[in-house]
């Protein structure tokens, strides 16, 4: 279900590394939480976020939920294809719903962030 | 009166499921220190009838029922054809609420949908929401969505937006760090262009207008708009008569970015003030900022089309202290008028109603500069109001007009006391040319007595 | 049953519902020379009168509304609208008058505007009241604002305000519009207001404490007055949320419990119709201390007894509407209180408890009661039960329309997933509300047995369930010219 290589955050983000960038998602659980999504709003390539910093705001029908940036860096991609069809966040939200592509500031950031059964764990601990 | 369903049986029964024996231990709840412990101190209850004659006296010392009035200022005398009233009174557009269960709320919803597309076709816009509570709000909203979208510090209002819109305006800013700038009018009653051009710079986030304006001139919007975009502004207009608009090119068209105002002249009477009818437009690409409700087509589950209300994330139910307004409902019912109103009066109707008044207005305008000792005070073309300079105190001739049965114009010097001696008429379909005549004859004896 | 079409689908060119008489003064036809004109409007609707009638006939058929049957929205207070009310409201006397009518001649205005203020003083032991807020969100805003406006006098206007987890959305949405930022209060496992995170939370930055009360669970907060002395020791105010009122009236005063603003909404409590949306009302009141930062303009009494409207009040937030509030709603909610008298009023509170508690008393265990704490004039339930079966809120919300009921209120509280608050109002017969509790029973049942049957509801309506997602998505906001064959006229 989640990508073996790819690195989690609690905020249901997913990391996938690639040298000194960084490309990022919601994860499937995410997107099964907030429905079907509407509306993704984007930042502007070229702003510069820290970690932690909300860089954007994902919309389903009745659900805002902002993207929190997994870790400090520039953007330096935007997936615009979201802005015709946000439903890829729901139907592929690992591949073509990805959201933004960062440069990274700190690559040793990447150490604080959840492996794959890291994830899976904090996800069963989530159930009530 | 009560409008209570319940048989004493009833009570009992129920009482008794829940193991009580008197009302009194459903508020156990309620500590003993704050239960009121007495009656409330207000008068006994009355029955339909004693109700009906109690008001009826009440309204009977109003005396101002029985006078011609001249009086418009944001609240326009407009014929209301009869089926507003008798549409808009059904139980099923009264007594609902907002429509959150679509599958049973298609009339209100529909009637957004329409009253959206009739607001976007008068004002030349792409989008327009459900409505907002009135002229005044509708302003302040403008002004806070431009700020939203442009996040600079500084709003340029032209001086002739109605003042009490104005007054709104500050109050809903007053602690949102907003810089508010008013820009000064000309002698001939528009936007001081040279005043706008010294104020505005890169830090403007919106000009707003007015136009008609509150002295009844017709703006030149496309010469502000312009303005406010080559400074990297938004362009708001606000409309307070939109009865011009069956006549006047759309601001859409002239170069608006956001078209707010009242819209108590489509088939809601003046009431004292309210409730009235905001509105709202604005460019599509501006929707994410865009306040209130809105309604959208879709499908259901059988592919027929209906409506729903959408984008309601913007609202605050989802996006609590980050939404685009702190608005929860609309003015629902009002705007039902309107819908009726528009569909009713109709295309050739909504232009001939708008060139009645404007006919109406100039030819009572002629009429009285006549008169020696009255002058027009503003050269601007107009639509149905327009301002007189008498030769003596406004409230001297209103006093006079009043012991004649008639409520003369607005005193301006109160809301600009540079017009001293000015008062504003309305004039719109419904004075013959009898009541115009009078208002003349009147003002004659007014100012030469 | 007939789709009805758009009106711009049934428009054609030359038909007219509606016409002026002819113009009684000489036309002059250059009085626009100098001005941009525009062309006839594209797309504006023409249509006889008979179409009209049957167009807004057809479409009021398609709604529920509280004169066909059940509506128990919480929070929303939907109770009988009285038709009497309605038509005092539309006495020319009233209807007809201008705004800018001079005060002398509009007499009778200002004495409705003045004597509600003074009823709902007493009403809710308040000191002064202004009628102007449009709305209950626009009372809450005119309430922070004058919190605001006092502490800014007494030289910082503090920086937070303090919002328990159960409240409304626009209680944030208002504080925020009024300069200060949001901070949550947690509630306890009773479902009210966590004192002790209070205590934690409350310092010399806050501002104030929103509080609903009852809250939107319908639990009475039994510690409100130490909740008050809390918010007091540190010189903040404590703002309640009015809305349901209905529960506590002749019990007990928002004003003897310390609280020092208040909206409430004429459109819930006072039985003034919803509207479909509005218009509403959203009168405050404040203690003494609060007065003079008012808005403008305030109806005060001269010495020969005649009323007048007050401008001159240096410390007033200003102005919150065009005119003084929506009026015609003031009326209706004059004549609603003088119709009940103070018996009345009390009778409201006690049947409209009585009705919440044998709702909730007979749908216990068959629904999930999250808080088992005591409540007043509505409950709010979960489908946590009915999960198990894969059924959700919204399903049983969407099979009650094929009960002929309308739907409970799910959108809040955010502290119960899957709410379903139910709110009876005192004006519902015992039969109803036992039709309602089968209903409840029977959808309960049919999430064991048939799941999907709750899923596809609605079955009978207008419309079955609407694609919310598609409306989103794609946008369509209203109707254009170029659409003009509509895809399904008729079924």
């Amino acid at each position: 279900m989640y990508p073996e290589e790819y690195h989690y955050t609690k905020d249901h983000e997913w990391i996938k590394v690639e040298n000194d960038e960084v490309v990022v998602g919601i994860t499937d659980f995410a997107q099964k939480q907030l429905g079907d999504v509407v509306y993704v709003e984007l930042p502007q390539v070229g702003a510069v976020f820290e970690f932690h910093q909300s860089l954007g705001v994902i919309e389903s029908v009745k659900a805002v939920s902002d993207i929190y940036s997994p870790l400090s860096g520039e953007v330096i991609a935007i997936n615009e294809e979201l802005d015709g069809s946000p439903e890829m966040v729901n139907e592929d939200p690992h591949g073509k719903g990805w959201i933004i592509r960062l440069k990274l500031r700190d690559e040793t950031e990447i150490e604080k962030l959840m492996s794959v059964s890291d994830y899976e764990r904090f996800l069963e601990g989530l159930e009530d | 009166m009560s409008y209570i369903s319940l048989s004493d049986r009833d009570k009992k029964e129920m009482l008794a499921r829940l193991g009580l024996s008197s009302m009194k231990e459903l508020f156990t709840s309620i500590p003993d220190s704050i239960k009121l412990n007495r009656d409330l101190n207000i008068p006994d209850s009355k029955t339909e009838s004693e109700l009906v004659s109690h008001f009826k006296d009440i309204a009977d010392r109003n005396m101002d029922q029985n006078y011609l009035s001249f009086l418009g200022a944001g609240a326009y005398p407009h014929v209301i054809p009869s089926v507003v009233d008798y549409l808009a009174s059904r139980g099923e557009f009264v007594s609902p609420y907002t429509p959150y269960q679509p599958e049973v709320s298609q009339g209100t919803l529909q009637i957004i949908f329409e009253f959206q597309t009739l607001l976007c076709q008068l004002t030349g816009m792409d989008i327009a929401n459900a409505s907002l509570y009135d002229g005044a709000s509708g302003a302040a909203e403008a002004v806070l969505m431009a700020h939203r979208l442009k996040r600079k510090s500084k709003v340029l209002l032209a001086g002739l937006i109605h003042p009490q819109y104005k007054e709104v305006i500050h109050t809903y800013t007053r602690n949102l760090g907003i810089r508010i700038e008013e820009v000064g009018f000309s002698s001939d009653g528009f936007v001081n262009d040279a005043d706008l051009q010294k104020k505005i710079d890169a830090e403007t986030s919106v000009v707003i207008t007015q136009s008609p304006n509150f002295v009844g001139v017709i703006e030149d919007l496309e010469s502000i708009s312009k303005t406010a975009h080559a400074n990297g502004a938004l362009s708001a207009v606000v409309i307070s008569e939109p009865v011009s608009l069956g006549l006047l090119d759309s601001p859409g068209n002239l170069g608006a970015d956001i078209v707010t105002g009242e819209a108590q002249s489509f088939g809601i009477p003046q009431s004292f003030g309210g409730p009235f009818l905001g509105f709202m437009a604005c460019s599509k690409e501006f929707i994410r900022q865009f306040p209130g409700r809105i309604a959208g087509e879709t499908v259901d589950v059988e592919g027929k089309r209906g409506f729903v209300l959408t984008l309601s994330t913007r609202e605050q139910h989802i996006r609590r202290e980050r939404a685009t307004s702190n608005i929860c409902t609309n003015q629902a019912l009002c705007a039902l008028r309107a819908t009726i109103f528009l569909e009713t009066i109709g295309k050739e109707g909504i232009r001939e109603l708008a060139w009645h008044n404007v006919q109406k207005a100039n030819y009572a305008l002629e009429e009285c500069v006549k008169i020696s000792g009255i002058e027009k005070k503003f050269s601007g073309a107009f639509f149905n109001e327009f301002v007189l300079e008498f030769g003596k105190p406004v409230e001297d001739v209103n006093i006079y007009l009043k012991e004649q049965g008639i409520t003369g114009g607005l005193d301006l010097e109160k809301f600009y006391p540079e017009l001293k001696n000015c008062v504003l008429f309305c004039v719109t379909e419904i004075h013959s040319k009898e009541n115009i005549d009078r208002l003349v004859r009147t003002l004659k004896e007014a100012l030469n007595s | 049953m007939i789709r009805e079409p758009l009106i711009f689908e049934i428009s054609d060119e030359g038909k007219r519902a509606y016409a002026l008489p002819k113009l009684d003064i000489p036309e002059k036809k250059d009085v626009l020379q100098d001005v941009r004109t525009r062309k006839d409007i594209e797309g504006f609707p023409q249509v006889s009168e008979i179409e009209i009638v049957r167009h807004f006939t057809r479409l009021s058929q398609t709604n529920f509304c509280i004169d066909i049957g059940f509506y128990p929205l919480g929070s929303c207070t939907m109770k009988y609208n009285p038709k009497i009310n309605e038509k005092i409201a539309s006495f020319p006397g009233f209807s007809h008058s201008h705004p800018f009518s001079p005060e002398e001649l509009v007499q009778g205005n200002l004495e409705i505007l003045k004597t509600t203020e003074e009823l709902l003083s007493e009403i809710t032991g308040m000191d002064a009241f202004t009628l102007q807020p449009s709305a209950g969100a626009q009372g809450e805003l005119v309430g922070m604002m004058l919190i605001r406006a006092y502490l800014e006098e007494k030289g910082d206007p503090r920086k937070i305000v303090l919002i328990p987890d159960s409240a409304h959305g626009t209680n944030p949405s208002s504080a925020h519009l009024s300069g200060y930022r949001v901070q949550e209060i947690k509630s306890n496992e009773q479902g009210t207001v966590d004192v002790e995170d209070l205590v934690r939370a409350m310092n010399d930055d806050v501002a104030a404490l929103m509080i609903t009360n009852p809250n939107t669970l319908g639990i009475f907060e039994s510690d409100i007055k130490k909740i008050c002395a809390i918010v007091h020791e540190k010189s903040g105010f404590v703002y309640m949320d009015g809305a349901n009122m209905n529960a506590l009236l002749g019990e007990c005063r928002p004003g003897d419990m310390d609280v020092d603003v208040i909206h409430l909404n004429l459109h819930k409590t006072f039985s003034t119709p919803h509207g479909g949306g509005g218009p509403g009302s959203g009168p405050v009141g404040v203690k003494k201390v609060l007065d003079p930062y008012l808005p403008i303009p305030v109806i005060e009494r001269r010495k020969d007894s005649s009323l007048y409207f007050n401008l001159d009040r240096p410390k007033s937030i200003g102005r919150v509407q065009s005119f003084y509030g929506n009026f015609l709603v003031v009326v209706k909610a004059l004549a609603y209180i003088l119709s009940l008298g103070p018996n009345g009023l009390k009778e409201v509170a006690e049947i409209a408890v009585l009705n919440a508690n044998y709702l909730r008393k007979s749908l216990e265990g068959e629904y999930h009661l999250k808080y088992k704490t005591p409540t007043l004039h509505e409950c709010v339930f979960s489908d946590k039960f009915q999960k198990e079966h894969g059924v959700q809120n919204i399903d049983i919300a969407k099979r009650l329309i094929d009960f002929g009921v309308h739907p409970p209120t799910m959108s809040f509280p955010l502290i119960v997933h899957g709410a379903l608050m139910i709110e009876p109002t005192e004006t519902e017969s015992k039969k109803d509300l036992d039709l309602f509790i089968e209903a409840m029973k029977r959808i309960s049942k049919e999430a064991q047995e048939n799941p999907e049957v709750l899923k596809e509801a609605p079955h009978t309506s207008y419309m079955r369930r609407l694609d919310e997602t598609k409306a989103a998505r794609e946008s369509v906001l209203r109707w254009r010219p170029e659409e003009k064959e509509a895809p399904q006229n008729k079924e």
